[in-house]
C-alpha cells in the first residue's frame, strides 16, 4: 500500500509539473525572428558571393540549415563571424580567407572615357548602384556601392576600378589599447 | 619638432599595486607579531615558507604561460596571499602541507584562472579549505597560547617540529597543544554544557579566548590603518562584523546558555582577520558600494551559521568562499544609479 | 548683485589635483603676431564641414567670409587676416587620428586689413532673438570651451523654457588659464555677452559658475557686476575640484539638477555656455566682428615664457612657441587641451582651431610617459572618483573583451571621458582609451548596420524588380500564345479575310474597268 501511494503521488506530481511546463511554454513563448532572418541581419549585405553562395540571404539559409560554417564571409570580417558565433551559441572559428577579409573596403569607379555603354555591369550589380542605359554613360553611385566587385568580370573593356574608401577624422576609430607588458612573451620584457 | 603621443589622461596619481600590497603587509605586521608572541616561531616559519614557495611558483607559472614574470612577481600579491594563508595555518603544521597549500593557492586558484585580477575565489581561503578538508587532523592541532601553556617553544624545536614532524615533540605535545577557543566552545556545547559553566574555564579572557583576543585586537588595528589609508573600503569589514554581532546577539538574547556572547564571535577565530584582510580581497569580492554591504553582511551571517550548526569550528574561510560565488550576482543587482538616470539600473 | 554663496550640492567623485596655473597667469593676454601662412580647417566644429566660397588665388580681407556653413548644424569660417588663398586641400590637423582634413591655406599679406563689418547691434534688447541668432550664425561662433558646438543652434531653444543661463567659467583642468585671463582683462565683454545670451534664450536668471582658485577673476567680475547693478545675474563660486567645469557637473553644483542620461540641459530648463563663447558673442553683436581669433594658453616647462596669447585661427603651433621664447631643453610632449582630457600631438606644425584653448609643452616630469598597465585588481578606486557615477572597472572589462552591448548596459555614453578613473588606477590601465575605443567601435558598427540594412533593401528591391520584369514577360508571352490558340474558334483567320477582301476589291475594280471599256466601244 505504501509503495502504491508513493507511485501515485509521484505520478500526480509529474503530471502537475508537466502541465505547468506545457502551459508556460505556450503562455510565455517568445515570438522571435526565424533564425534565418536573424543571421541575415548580421551579414554585411555586400551580395558579393565570396562565401560561395548566391548572396547574403542564401548564405544565411545555408548557415541556418547547418550546411555552411560561419567563417566564410570576408566583408563581415572577424567582427561578423564573432557576432554570428554569439547568435548561434557556437565557438568562434578562424576566418576561411583572412586575406580577403583584410582587404580595405572599396567602392567601384567607372573610367568614363572607356565605357562603351553595354549595360553588362548594370545587370550584374545586385543593389542597382550603377546608373545608365544602353549606349548611355554608366556611372557608379558611390553611396550605394557595397564593394562586391560583381561588376568587374562582366565589363568587356575592363574600365572599372575599385577605389579604397578613405578614412577621415570623422570615421576614424580609436585603436584597441595595445602594448601590455604583462602579455609580452618572455624575452621581450 | 616631433613629440611622442599617448592617450589622455596624461597625469597619473602615484598609486600602484605594489604600494597597495605593501600597505596590506604593513597592516598585517602587528597581528603577526601578536601571533608570534603568543604562539611562538611557528607562524613566522610558515610565513617564510609560504612566501618563498608562492613567489617561486608564481615565477614558474608565468614562465610556463609564456609571460614576462617580473612585473607580476614584483607586485607582491603572491606574498600577500602566502602571508594570509600562513596566518590561518596552525603554527606547527608540517612543512609539506604548507607548501602544498601555497601551491594550490598560487597555481590552481590564481594562475590557472588567469593570474592576478582573474581569480573568482580568494586564493588563501581556497587553499585553507583545501588543506582543512584534506588533512583535518593536522589542521586542527593548534598550540596553546603561551599564557595558558606557560611557555613558548624555542626556535630550534619549532623548526624540528615543522620539518621533521611533530613526533620530535612527542613527550611535550599534550602540554603544548590544545583546541582553539572555537573548537573548545563547540565541543563543550555539544556536550550540553551551559555557557555560564563553559565560561568558568581558564581558557577564556575578557571577551574571547585568552591570547587569541589580543591577536584579534592587533589585526583590528591593522585593519583600521588600511581603512584610514583608503586601501580598503569600510563597507565590507563594517557590514561583516556588524551582521555577525547582530545575529550572534539575537541568538544569545534568545538563549544565553546555548549561544556564546556576541563579542566571543568577533574575537575568536579569524573573524577580525577575515573582515579586514580576507573578505576585502578586491579581486574576489563585490565591487559596487551597496553590493559590498550586502556581501559583507551575508559573510557575517554565514560565519555564524556555519560556526553554530556547521561541521567545522571556524567558518570564515567557507563563508568567504561561498560569497565569492555570489559576488558577481550581487554586483549585477546593485549597480549604482548613474548620474542623470532616473531610476536604479537593473537589467 | 554678486553672491558668494556656498554651493549646496557637490557631485560624486572628482579629484583634487595640483592646478599649475600660476605659471601662465602672470601677464595679460598678448596679441600674437600673424604667421605668414595660416591653415584654416573647414571642420572646426560639431556638424558638417563648412564649404569654401573662395577660390585659390583670391585675395581676401580680414573678417571676410571664406567658407559657409553647409547645413543647419555647421559653422561659417572667416579669414583671420588679409591675404591670398593659396591652397584649398588636405592638410595635417590636430586630431588624435593624425589624419589630414580639408583646409583653406591663407598666405597673409602683412596688412591685416579688415573688411567692412556689419552694423553693431547695440540695442539688442529690442531685437528678435532670431535676428541675434542669425548674427551669431554669421559670425561662426561655436562653443569655445572645447565642445565647439555651433552656438546659434544651441541657443535655438525652439520655444522651450530656459530658467537659468549658466556661464561656465570654471576652467577646471590644470594648466589652462585662458578663461581666467579673459575674465581679468575683459570682464565687461563677459557680462555683455551673458546679457545678450540671456535675451536670446529669455532666461530668468544668469549664474556665472567659477572655481575658487581664480580670486582675481572673481574680483574683476564682481566689480563689473556691482558697477552695472544687474538684478538677475550673479556670480557663484564653487570649490575647486576637477571636473567641476563639466557641463553636467557644473549644472548640478549650481542648481542641484541632474541632466537626464540621454538628454540635454534644456530638458531641465538650463542652458550652459563657456565664458569665452560669451565674450565672442559680445564681440559679434556689439562690434559686428566674426570669430577669427581666440585666447590660447601656452604653458609647461617646455616653453621658455608661458602665458596667454590672442591667436588668429589657423596659426601653426610652432609660431606660437617661437613667440613665447621657443622650446626649452626639457620639451618632451605637446598636448592640446588640458592634461586630463587633452590629446597628445605628434608635431607642432599643426594649426590652432576654434576649440584650441591650451597647448602644454611638457617636460618629462610634468607629464611622464605612461607606466605599463597591470591587470585590474577590481580595487574600486575608479568607482570612488567617477563624476558620472559609473562603474569604470566594469566598463573596462566589457570594453576590453569587446562586449559592446554590455558596455552600453553600463551606460558607456554617459562617460564624459574626464580621466579621473585612469588617474587613480593603481594598475595604470588606460581606461579612457578603452572607453573611447568602445565608443568609436559602436558608432562604426551603427554606420555599418545602417549601410547593410540599406543595401539589403536595395537588393531585395532589385530581386523584386527582376521578378516583376520576368513576370511581365511571361504574361506577355502567355497572352500571345492564347491569341494564337484562340484563332480557330472564331472560324476565320483575320489575315486571310483581309487578303480575300483586298483581292475582292481588286477584282471588283477590274470588273468595273472592263465594263467602262465595253461601254466606250
Amino acid at each position: 500500500m505504501g509503495v502504491l501511494s508513493a507511485i501515485l503521488t509521484l505520478t500526480l506530481l509529474a503530471a502537475v509539473f508537466g502541465l505547468l511546463l506545457g502551459y508556460a511554454a505556450v503562455r510565455f513563448r517568445v515570438e522571435g525572428d526565424p533564425i534565418v532572418d536573424q543571421i541575415d541581419a548580421l551579414l554585411p549585405q555586400t551580395q558579393c558571393g565570396q562565401c560561395g553562395y548566391a548572396g547574403c540571404r542564401p548564405y544565411a539559409e545555408a548557415i541556418a540549415s547547418g550546411e555552411a560554417d560561419i567563417n566564410l564571409c570576408p566583408p563581415g570580417g572577424e567582427a561578423g563571424m564573432t557576432a554570428l558565433a554569439d547568435l548561434l551559441g557556437r565557438d568562434p572559428v578562424p576566418l576561411e580567407d583572412e586575406e580577403a577579409a583584410a582587404k580595405p573596403k572599396s567602392v567601384a569607379f567607372i573610367r568614363e572615357k572607356e565605357c562603351i555603354g553595354c549595360t553588362l555591369c548594370i545587370q550584374a550589380c545586385p543593389v542597382d548602384a550603377i546608373l545608365g542605359a544602353a549606349k548611355q554613360m554608366h556611372s557608379v553611385i558611390a553611396d550605394e556601392c557595397t564593394g562586391c566587385e560583381l561588376c568587374l568580370p562582366p565589363c568587356p573593356v575592363e574600365c572599372i576600378d575599385m577605389i579604397p574608401i578613405r578614412e577621415t577624422p570623422e570615421t576614424w576609430r580609436w585603436p584597441y589599447p595595445a602594448h601590455n607588458p604583462w602579455l609580452e612573451e618572455r624575452g621581450n620584457g | 619638432m616631433q613629440f611622442p603621443v599617448a592617450s589622455s589622461p596624461h597625469l597619473q596619481g602615484n598609486n600602484n599595486i605594489r604600494l597597495v600590497m605593501a600597505q596590506v603587509l604593513l597592516a598585517l605586521i602587528p597581528g603577526t607579531a601578536a601571533l608570534w608572541w603568543y604562539f611562538g616561531w611557528g607562524v613566522l616559519i610558515n610565513i617564510a615558507l609560504a612566501g618563498l614557495t608562492a613567489v617561486a611558483l608564481e615565477w614558474l607559472a608565468l614562465r610556463m604561460r609564456g609571460r614576462n614574470p617580473w612585473p607580476a612577481v614584483s607586485d607582491l600579491s603572491a606574498v600577500v596571499t602566502a602571508w594570509l594563508l600562513a596566518l590561518a595555518l596552525p603554527p606547527l603544521l608540517p612543512w609539506w602541507q604548507t607548501v602544498l597549500g601555497t601551491a594550490f593557492a598560487i597555481l590552481v586558484v590564481k594562475q590557472l584562472f588567469g593570474g592576478l585580477g582573474y581569480n573568482p575565489f580568494n586564493p588563501a581561503m581556497a587553499a585553507y579549505a583545501f588543506l582543512l578538508i584534506s588533512f583535518p587532523a593536522d589542521m586542527t592541532h593548534w598550540l596553546l597560547p603561551s599564557v595558558l601553556s606557560g611557555e613558548t617553544l624555542p626556535l630550534e624545536q619549532t623548526w624540528q617540529a615543522i620539518f621533521q614532524g611533530s613526533a620530535t615533540l612527542a613527550p611535550h605535545w599534550d602540554a603544548l597543544t590544545g583546541a582553539t577557543p572555537l573548537d573548545h566552545m563547540r565541543t563543550e556545547l555539544s556536550q550540553n554544557h551551559m555557557i555560564s559553566e563553559i565560561r568558568q574555564s581558564p581558557v577564556w579572557g575578557d571577551f574571547g579566548g585568552r591570547g587569541w583576543e589580543w591577536v584579534g585586537n592587533w589585526f583590528l588595528l591593522g585593519g583600521l590603518f588600511l581603512i584610514w589609508r583608503g586601501v580598503i573600503s569600510w563597507r565590507i569589514p563594517f557590514s561583516m562584523l556588524a551582521s555577525l554581532l547582530l545575529i550572534a546577539g539575537l541568538f544569545w538574547a534568545i538563549d544565553p546558555e546555548t549561544h556564546p556572547f556576541p563579542a566571543f564571535h568577533l574575537f575568536s577565530g579569524a573573524a577580525i582577520l577575515g573582515a579586514f584582510f580576507i573578505a576585502t580581497d578586491p579581486v574576489s569580492a563585490s565591487t559596487t558600494p551597496r553590493g559590498q554591504l550586502i556581501y559583507g553582511a551575508l559573510i557575517g551571517v554565514l560565519v555564524f551559521v556555519i560556526r553554530t550548526w556547521g561541521g567545522y569550528p571556524d567558518a570564515v574561510a567557507f563563508a568567504v568562499l561561498l560569497m565569492n560565488m555570489a559576488a558577481p550576482t550581487i554586483d549585477y543587482y546593485t549597480q549604482p544609479r548613474v548620474f542623470g538616470a532616473r531610476k536604479e539600473v537593473n537589467d | 548683485m554678486a553672491e558668494h554663496a556656498k554651493p549646496a550640492w557637490d557631485f560624486h567623485g572628482g579629484l583634487h589635483i595640483e592646478d599649475h596655473k600660476e605659471k601662465s597667469l602672470g601677464a595679460p593676454v598678448r596679441e600674437a603676431a600673424v604667421a605668414p601662412r595660416l591653415r584654416i580647417p573647414l571642420q572646426q566644429h560639431i556638424g558638417n564641414a563648412a564649404e569654401p566660397i573662395v577660390q585659390v588665388g583670391e585675395q581676401v580681407l580680414k573678417g571676410q567670409l571664406i567658407a559657409r556653413a553647409s547645413d543647419y548644424v555647421s559653422a561659417n569660417l572667416h579669414a583671420p587676416t588679409s591675404g591670398t588663398v593659396v591652397e584649398i586641400a588636405e592638410q595635417p590637423i590636430a586630431h588624435p587620428s593624425g589624419l589630414p582634413s580639408d583646409c583653406i591655406v591663407l598666405e597673409s599679406d602683412g596688412d591685416d586689413r579688415w573688411i567692412e563689418l556689419p552694423e553693431p547691434l547695440a540695442d539688442y534688447a529690442r531685437l528678435d532673438p532670431a535676428d541675434l541668432r542669425e548674427r551669431l550664425r554669421w559670425a561662426g561662433i561655436v562653443g569655445l570651451g572645447g565642445a565647439v558646438f555651433p552656438t546659434s543652434v544651441k541657443t535655438n531653444t525652439t520655444g522651450r523654457v530656459v530658467d537659468t543661463l549658466i556661464i561656465n567659467a570654471a576652467e577646471c583642468e590644470p594648466y589652462i588659464t585662458c578663461d581666467d585671463r579673459l575674465m581679468q582683462d575683459q570682464p565687461g565683454d563677459v557680462i555683455d555677452g551673458a546679457l545678450i545670451l540671456q535675451h536670446i534664450v529669455a532666461a530668468d536668471q544668469v549664474l556665472i559658475g567659477i572655481e575658487d582658485n581664480k580670486p582675481r577673476a572673481i574680483a574683476a567680475l564682481r566689480a563689473e557686476i556691482e558697477a552695472r547693478g544687474i538684478a538677475n545675474l550673479s556670480l557663484r563660486v564653487v570649490p575647486t575640484k576637477y571636473p567641476s567645469g563639466g557641463e553636467k557637473q557644473l549644472i548640478y553644483l549650481l542648481t542641484g539638477l541632474e541632466v537626464p542620461s540621454r538628454g540635454l540641459p534644456l530638458d531641465v530648463g538650463i542652458l550652459c555656455q563657456n565664458v569665452a563663447t560669451t565674450a565672442a558673442v559680445a564681440d559679434a553683436v556689439l562690434r559686428g566682428r566674426p570669430l577669427i581669433s581666440r585666447i590660447v594658453t601656452l604653458t609647461g616647462n617646455g616653453v621658455a615664457a608661458p602665458g596667454n596669447l590672442r591667436v588668429p585661427i589657423g596659426t601653426p603651433i610652432q609660431s606660437l612657441v617661437e613667440q613665447m621664447g621657443g622650446y626649452t631643453a626639457q620639451a618632451h610632449r605637446l598636448i592640446m587641451g588640458g592634461p586630463m582630457m587633452g590629446f597628445a600631438l605628434p608635431s607642432d606644425d599643426l594649426p590652432v582651431v576654434k576649440g584650441s584653448n591650451c597647448f602644454i609643452v611638457a617636460s618629462e616630469d610634468e607629464i611622464p610617459d605612461p607606466a605599463p598597465a597591470s591587470p585590474c585588481i577590481r580595487c574600486g578606486e575608479c568607482v570612488k572618483v567617477c563624476p558620472a557615477r559609473l562603474l569604470p572597472q566594469q566598463l573596462y572589462w566589457y570594453a576590453r573583451s569587446r562586449d559592446f552591448d554590455k558596455t552600453q548596459d553600463q551606460h558607456l555614453f554617459d562617460c564624459i571621458e574626464c580621466g579621473c578613473c585612469a588617474y587613480v588606477c593603481p594598475a595604470s590601465i588606460p581606461l579612457v582609451h578603452y572607453y573611447r575605443f568602445a565608443k568609436t567601435e559602436i558608432w562604426a558598427g551603427e554606420r555599418e548596420r545602417q549601410k547593410s540594412d540599406h543595401a539589403r533593401r536595395r537588393h531585395e528591391f532589385h530581386d523584386a524588380r527582376l521578378k516583376r520584369q520576368e513576370a511581365e514577360r511571361q504574361a506577355r508571352l502567355r497572352k500571345k500564345k492564347e491569341a494564337l490558340r484562340d484563332k480557330p474558334a472564331t472560324g476565320k483567320d483575320p489575315k486571310k479575310a483581309a487578303i480575300e477582301a483586298a483581292m475582292k476589291r481588286v477584282a471588283d475594280k477590274k470588273a468595273a474597268q472592263n465594263q467602262e471599256q465595253e461601254k466606250e466601244t
